[in-house]
């Protein structure tokens, strides 16, 4: 904005950005637990909300968040989670990590935030990619079939860099 | 608090340029809004337009874009293209809200 002119001519309207930024993110999700889903769903949709062009890329554990079998069932457990500042031992204790898990879904719906596959769902809505990670496919046998249909494609690691040139980058 | 003239109406807005007096808000001044950031409004922006207007009040704040979808009835497909690139802050600037501050 120019100091010189007055209100009346230049009245004050918040920047948008430009329509093509150019700005991109690539978010490695490889973690299987329900509390580390999440940072990297909650990022990749507001990036998205921000006009990123935006890239998720499931490997190792994170399988478990695109693998149709178990996206919907993801876990949360004490066990090696000192920051529940509860004794751990009582983490080993039969039934704590259904307890643990309820809880926390519980604490999530709450806050009107959805489970996993909605919340990838609503990713791709808004225009995020969502890829697998060809090993971690190989390693578990598991075919595009196998995955949540929005996937796009299972890829090699060096396929997904080529993918996201030019990005920042999230390993979660 | 700085205030501004958009087509002929004088409002209070916040440093970036968000309207902060909820009663200072009308539909013709929603249009002249929408006008100033490249959007043209249709009965299908409006729709999404009104929610944001109705649940302000009751909520105390902005919805969010999923509050919109899941509330408000309008597919998230569907913000993105209406307002694109940044809908959740368009609508809001566009109704003469603050930004919304839910991270979902």
């Amino acid at each position: 904005m120019t100091t010189s002119t007055s209100p009346e001519t230049a009245p004050l309207v918040p920047s948008f950005g430009e329509a093509e930024s150019g700005r991109k993110l690539a978010i490695i999700c490889s973690k299987g637990n329900l509390d580390m889903a999440y940072p990297g769903l909650i990022l990749a949709n507001a990036a998205l909300g921000e006009g990123m062009e935006t890239h998720l890329f499931f490997t190792f554990w994170g399988f478990d968040m695109i693998n149709k079998k178990t996206m919907g069932d993801l876990k949360f457990t004490m066990l090696g989670n000192t920051a529940t500042h509860m004794p751990q031992g009582l983490g080993g204790l039969p039934g704590m990590t259904a307890m643990a898990t309820h809880q926390m879904k519980k604490s999530i719906a709450d806050l009107g935030v959805p489970e996993v596959p909605e919340f990838l769902q609503q990713i791709v809505d808004s225009g995020g990619h969502l890829w697998a990670c060809r090993m971690s496919a190989d390693m578990q046998h598991l075919e595009k079939d196998d995955l949540y249909d929005e996937v796009e494609a299972i890829i090699s690691a060096s396929e997904f860099i080529e993918k996201t040139d030019g990005a920042q980058l999230l390993f979660i | 608090m700085p205030t501004t003239t958009i087509s002929g109406h004088e409002i209070h807005v916040d440093d970036e340029g968000f309207m902060t007096v909820y009663d200072e808000w009308d539909e013709t001044l929603g249009a002249a809004l929408a006008a100033q950031i490249g959007i043209e409004m249709t009965d299908e922006h409006w729709k999404a337009i009104r929610f944001l207007r109705s649940d302000f009040p009751a909520q105390g704040e902005t919805a969010t874009l999923r509050r919109v979808s899941t509330v408000g009835g309008i597919p998230t497909k569907q913000l993105f293209t209406m307002f694109p690139q940044k809908p959740a802050k368009k609508m809001a600037y566009v109704a003469g809200l603050p930004k919304p501050r839910g991270c979902v």
